[in-house]
């Protein structure tokens, strides 16, 4: 083979990948609809936690990794890491409505599936309560069940109104330190503008790492500095570092009131960082947790 | 170029030919796993027949997942995989090692600066179509490197390799300095859309992007196959090549240029798939012989068999999601090139 040919081969291959792009619009028909979707894939793990919540887990074939409630939605199938899924993937399980959190991705999958003529339902981004309240209504229209979300609302309502009460008769107000670990190389810290800053504010709590803003690696000096009288973190998070144990031999933490009160808080990652329809139990004990003086029987 | 070589036999030109033969057999296969496996249940023989009888045998939902989601692909695995090892294959007869990679010149560390800017950006960028300005500003960075990387590494309008090769190192240190820092300011979000696109893969391999993908990567492998002399000619050394007619300044300049836009271009749409510039070429020179009139076009199908399966693999694993492939090739890789360190140390020193 010569050069000359290399170019022809070249010609022959652009050639073959135009026939091959330029084929018809190979758009499905039937991409409208009209019923209430029959089977349904879910990206995020508190997107899935609502669909059940709604009572249409039995329509749900398919979930992505961080969809690990209920346990019968574990049980599906997965379709990877709800930022990384591939459309492939999705499409293979033959799905009429796709519901996605705001961070699905990538962009080019959510397009091909809308191209396949799937419907589907992007969640609009927020990290709070009123997030939490849209995306069940939203949630509840999209599975052709709205009347659903009243009940599901009601129970959500019920569970703040509780942490109101709760909080009204809380007389401390504890510095919280946020913790996201995944082992002890990936520490980060809450600082403001986080899920993490919220939750500890819904808590009638001080965040300790409101000097930082977003998610940010731990500092030995800073969490000094900061003296946060509670560590909180995702109970994933405490077990990666060795339990309890393992949190307070990290770097800075012994110099701290927490750390010299033993004072850590482990929270259920997906009932509070994901602002589903479990935040308001989630809340429930994170309050109880942070202000032992509300607990019934304790003293006022 | 002289028709027969010196010192090349009947045996070791049928050799030649019979592994020519098996890469092609091997690309064919690669090709059809590829169209014939995925997440969706859409056999080789269903899918043969959406591609040759349209309609009636063809349901809609596997004629999406056929000619929109697997063709494209496959095509672009194809490209991808041969612009890396051509641009490896060209990169170690210009340094004149067979364990250099494309990587060398900064062109991927730079595309990885470029993306990472973009997925930092990516709400203070304008509205350019989201598929093409994360790959644009990649491409950029890719060619910027590269540019620094030879400009550095030029002194009194010569090149030295070593020269390069610290130049190379230097940029790639800087790159990965920035987006340490980068990440360090990026939110949750970007963060993990970082990491993932480091990782490389190729569900990006959309349509449009393929139609941008193979003229550009062709028209690189091919000016580079142009280069098969000349590189024959540097195996020699530097003076001798000179002493053969060959500019050995601007050749390398050439090479440079054309590895980057391969290169270049391939990162720009999958992220970081390592080891294919590096394994694929130094594992075909032991088969078909350092000519790279010969290397070349073997390495670019060597390299288009090994994407195309791995793609394949990385797609089934852990269906329905997807591995992305830059992990696989490492893991595969890594290994490869150890055993291939291993084995060199006694006769070759580097």
């Amino acid at each position: 083979m010569r050069p000359s040919t290399a170019l022809r081969s070249l010609a022959l291959a652009v050639a073959l990948a135009s026939s091959a792009c330029a084929g018809p619009s190979d758009r499905p028909a039937g991409a409208a609809e009209v019923t209430a979707p029959r089977r349904i894939v879910t990206l995020g793990g508190p997107v899935t936690e609502a669909v059940f919540a709604l009572g249409a887990g039995d329509r749900v074939v398919g979930v992505d990794l961080s969809s690990v409630y209920p346990e019968s939605a574990a049980a599906l199938p997965r379709v990877g890491y709800y930022r990384q899924f591939s459309a492939e993937g999705v499409l293979g399980l033959r799905p009429d409505l796709v519901i996605a959190s705001d961070a699905a991705g990538p962009t080019t999958a959510l397009e091909q599936l809308r191209a396949a003529g799937v419907h589907l339902e992007r969640l609009p981004a927020g990290e709070d309560l009123d997030a939490a309240r849209g995306n069940i209504t939203r949630i509840a229209a999209a599975i052709g069940r709205p009347d659903a979300a009243a009940a599901v609302l009601a129970d959500l309502d019920a569970e703040l109104a509780e942490v109101d009460r709760l909080r009204a008769r809380a007389t401390s107000r504890p510095r919280v330190l946020f913790v996201y670990a995944r082992g002890p190389g990936r520490l980060l810290v809450a600082g403001r503008d986080t899920g993490g800053a919220e939750l500890v504010r819904l808590a009638a709590a001080d965040n300790a790492g409101d000097a930082l803003t977003g998610m940010k690696p731990w500092s030995a000096e800073a969490v000094v500095a900061a003296a946060p009288d509670v560590v909180v973190l995702p109970t994933r998070g405490l077990e990666s570092l060795g339990g309890v144990p393992g949190l307070l031999a990290l770097p800075g933490l012994a110099e701290t009131p927490a750390g010299r009160d033993r004072r850590v808080v482990a929270v259920d990652d997906l009932k509070l960082l994901g602002f589903g329809p479990r935040v308001g139990q989630g809340l429930r004990e994170l309050v109880l947790a942070l202000h032992p003086e509300v607990r019934p029987g304790a003293d006022p | 170029m002289t028709p027969v070589p010196q010192g090349m036999s009947r045996r070791s030109d049928r050799r030649v030919r019979s592994v020519l033969a098996v890469l092609v057999a091997l690309v064919v296969l690669g090709f059809s796993l590829e169209l014939a496996v995925g997440a969706a249940a859409l056999d080789l023989p269903r899918a043969v027949a959406c591609l040759v009888a349209p309609d009636p045998a063809c349901d809609p939902g596997d004629r999406y997942i056929l000619l929109v989601l697997r063709l494209p692909r496959a095509l672009g695995a194809m490209v991808v995989g041969a612009g890396l090892a051509v641009a490896g294959a060209a990169m170690q007869g210009l340094f004149r090692n067979p364990l250099a990679d494309p990587g060398l010149v900064g062109v991927s560390s730079g595309a990885a600066l470029g993306a990472a800017l973009a997925i930092a950006l990516d709400r203070a960028l304008p509205a350019v179509p989201g598929e093409f300005a994360q790959p644009a500003l990649a491409f950029a960075g890719g060619l910027l490197a590269t540019w620094i990387v030879h400009t550095l590494a030029r002194v009194r309008g010569q090149t030295s390799v070593v020269g390069l090769l610290l130049a190379g190192i230097a940029v790639s240190a800087l790159a990965g300095a920035t987006i340490g820092l980068l990440g360090y300011l990026a939110d949750d979000r970007q963060l993990r859309d970082l990491s993932l696109w480091l990782l490389g893969g190729l569900g990006g391999l959309t349509r449009p992007v393929v139609l941008v993908l193979v003229p550009l990567v062709g028209l690189a492998g091919a000016l580079l196959w142009r280069r098969a002399r000349d590189l024959d000619a540097l195996l020699l050394g530097e003076a001798e090549a000179f002493h053969l007619g060959v500019d050995v300044e601007r050749l390398r300049r050439r090479v440079i240029a054309e590895v980057a836009l391969a290169v270049g271009v391939c990162v720009a749409f999958t992220g970081i798939i390592g080891f294919v510039g590096l394994i694929v070429p130094h594992l075909l020179r032991g088969l078909v012989g350092p000519r790279h009139r010969l290397l070349v076009p073997a390495a670019a199908l060597g390299g288009a068999a090994l994407l195309l399966f791995a793609d394949a693999a990385a797609r089934t694993i852990l269906a329905p999601a997807e591995l992305p492939v830059g992990i696989l090739t490492s893991l595969l890789g890594a290994p490869v090139f150890l055993a291939l360190l291993a084995r060199a140390r006694p006769t070759e020193a580097p």
